[in-house]
């Protein structure tokens, strides 16, 4: 089984709409979405049946008990992350605490302690394909660690397909480091725009340290040709393949907005997407 | 009075909205919050730039005072030390800057050194102060620059300015929030006086908006919904504002012109007096909806 990482940087740019089309052209049996900030696959990829859901334990927070506490301020002192809020009684700022355990080491009471928090829910659907998702929770420090198990989740069932399909989250930070590792290519979906051109350039800069096998296309291509040439000669530049372009089309809005992929229905972006679609098989097997 | 645009979902206008509203006022600061992919100052084109690396705290062993003890692993919560061979090694990337380790070791082996992981730049752009965080690539986690970029804004860039804000409150602020509705965006929210929810007109966009419309009320901020790239015919994010209560302050158009000139990285209140209007319209319903 080979791994695609669909990955943009700038978001909006269409990853999931492309996601979705590949699940069907590939006849996916395993895909996973790994934007647990702001997932969206599962509203255009069905499942026949209701997933089976967990909770998510990200770090412990920590607890001060009130009853030890002297109110010496050695955790407020010693916090790096102004978790702890001062007062009659010492608390603890549960969104702003990141678990180090920092005011537990110095408490001279013991009145401090960790303790697990859930930070999100993980969904796994297991029909005739298997697709992994999960729901940060609202507030949670963002996750590398959730996203890692999103697709620990994914490859726990074992199905037989040929490729498995993981949607990205946007950025270049810890999630997206996460959903790195043990992809066997990242495909970037561009859009042609100065401000995603620059974002472009920081995600497959981040890909590269880690060794990736890259490719790129343009989604929504004719919105701005001039940019779309930017985006080719600079892959050409960089020695990057570049799979192919979808143009703007209203009825992908129409597709997305029926819970639909845009290879369900009859439209220009579906018909591109396809050939996109055969150019990235060949990089993910060259 | 101080704004943050947000959105749940990337890609919907964040930048479009915050930077446009930042160029239709009089005087206002922009502060790009999005430290992983900073486009603002793309438009903006700041000049005067200032720069000002950001920095962590990360530990350095000293392998001489290390006795293997151990303890500092044991204590470590994000597994950012291991001893390997009769060697202490730090993983930089995973390190999350408590100072627990150093705090810990009982040969004082460990010290803490500075690791830069961005930087902030300031600049301007005609009337408006542009600030900018930007994260190194490569580096896990923009929140210490978010941190510092919020932190100045409260504490004002200097005296002077605070002064004149208070004496006129009419100086602007425009937060450009990162995408999602995580701890991060949170921080971003906690102390505006108003937000503006980005939304674009797909079910993918009503999911995200309602996420983070949870997290505005959760502070019980007072906010207002924008809706981008309204094609005609059914727009589910408009419905969703309506059922919910979520007052829309404006909706711009899926227009070529608006496409191709914030692609190419125009700003459209600068360079159309139709767009400045509708910019300063916007502005206008802010300020109200924000008034105490």
């Amino acid at each position: 089984m080979k791994q695609l990482l669909i990955l943009s940087g700038k978001g909006g740019t269409g990853k999931t709409t492309i996601a979705a089309a590949f699940i069907k052209l590939a006849e996916a049996k395993a895909y996973a979405d790994c934007d647990v900030d702001a997932p969206n696959l599962h509203l255009v990829a069905h499942q026949a049946s209701e997933p089976a859901r967990s909770n998510f334990y990200g770090m412990p927070k920590a607890e001060i008990n009130a009853d030890l506490c002297v109110k010496c301020d050695q955790c407020r002192k010693n916090c790096r992350f102004d978790a702890i809020e001062p007062g009659e009684k010492y608390k603890v700022d549960p969104f702003a605490c990141e678990g180090c355990g920092v005011c537990e080491a110095v408490c001279p009471e013991g009145a401090v302690s960790l303790k697990p928090a859930v930070a999100g829910e993980l969904m796994l659907h297991v029909n005739d394909s298997v697709f992994s998702t999960a729901q940060l929770r609202m507030g949670s420090g963002t996750s590398g660690k959730l996203v890692t198990e999103v697709k620990q989740q994914m490859n726990s069932v074992p199905i037989e397909t040929e490729i498995a399909i993981i949607d990205g989250s946007p950025g270049i930070g810890c999630p997206v480091i996460a959903s790195l590792s043990g992809a066997d290519m990242v495909l970037v979906v561009a859009e042609p725009s100065l401000s995603c051109i620059s974002d472009m350039e920081r995600i497959i800069r981040t890909a590269k340290i880690f060794d990736m096998k890259i490719g790129v296309c343009v989604n929504k291509f004719d919105t701005n040709i001039e940019n779309t040439k930017k985006i080719e000669a600079f892959c050409l530049e960089q020695s990057i393949p570049f799979t192919g372009k979808v143009p703007f089309d209203a009825e992908a809005v129409r597709a997305v907005n029926n819970g639909l992929s845009i290879v369900d229905l009859q439209c220009a972006a579906g018909e591109a997407v396809k050939e996109v679609f055969r150019e990235t098989l060949r990089v993910l097997n060259g | 009075m101080k704004i943050a645009v947000l959105s749940g979902k990337g890609g919907t206008g964040k930048t479009l909205v915050s930077v446009n509203l930042a160029a239709a006022a009089k005087a206002s600061t922009y502060i790009d919050c999005d430290v992983e992919e900073p486009n603002g100052h793309l438009f903006f084109k700041p000049e005067k730039l200032v720069n000002e690396t950001v920095a962590v705290k990360i530990p350095e062993v000293d392998n001489l005072l290390c006795n293997g003890c151990r303890k500092c692993i044991e204590f470590c919560k994000f597994n950012a030390l291991a001893y390997i061979g009769d060697t202490l090694l730090v993983f930089e990337e995973v390190c999350h800057s408590c100072g627990g380790c150093a705090l810990i070791c009982p040969e004082k082996a460990l010290r803490e050194k500075e690791k830069a992981i961005g930087e902030i730049q300031r600049g301007v752009s005609g009337n408006v102060k542009v600030i900018t965080g930007i994260l190194n690539t490569g580096e896990a986690s923009g929140i210490p620059i978010i941190k510092k970029l919020l932190d100045d804004m409260h504490e004002g860039n200097s005296k002077e300015d605070k002064k004149k804000n208070n004496e006129s409150g009419k100086e602007f602020v425009f937060i450009d929030c990162p995408p999602g509705s995580a701890c991060i965006v949170m921080e971003s929210i906690k102390d505006v006086d108003y937000c503006i929810l980005v939304a674009e007109p797909t079910l993918f966009g009503v999911h995200n908006l309602s996420m983070v419309h949870e997290l505005v009320k959760l502070f019980g901020k007072p906010c207002g919904a924008v809706l981008n790239k309204c094609l005609d015919g059914e727009n589910p994010a408009e419905k969703y504002c309506r059922e919910n209560g979520i007052n829309i302050l404006c909706q711009i158009p899926y227009e070529n012109e608006i496409g191709t000139m914030n692609s190419n990285a125009l700003i459209l209140a600068r360079e159309n007096d139709r767009y400045q209007a509708l910019f300063r319209g916007l502005l206008d319903a802010v300020a109200k909806g924000g008034a105490p």
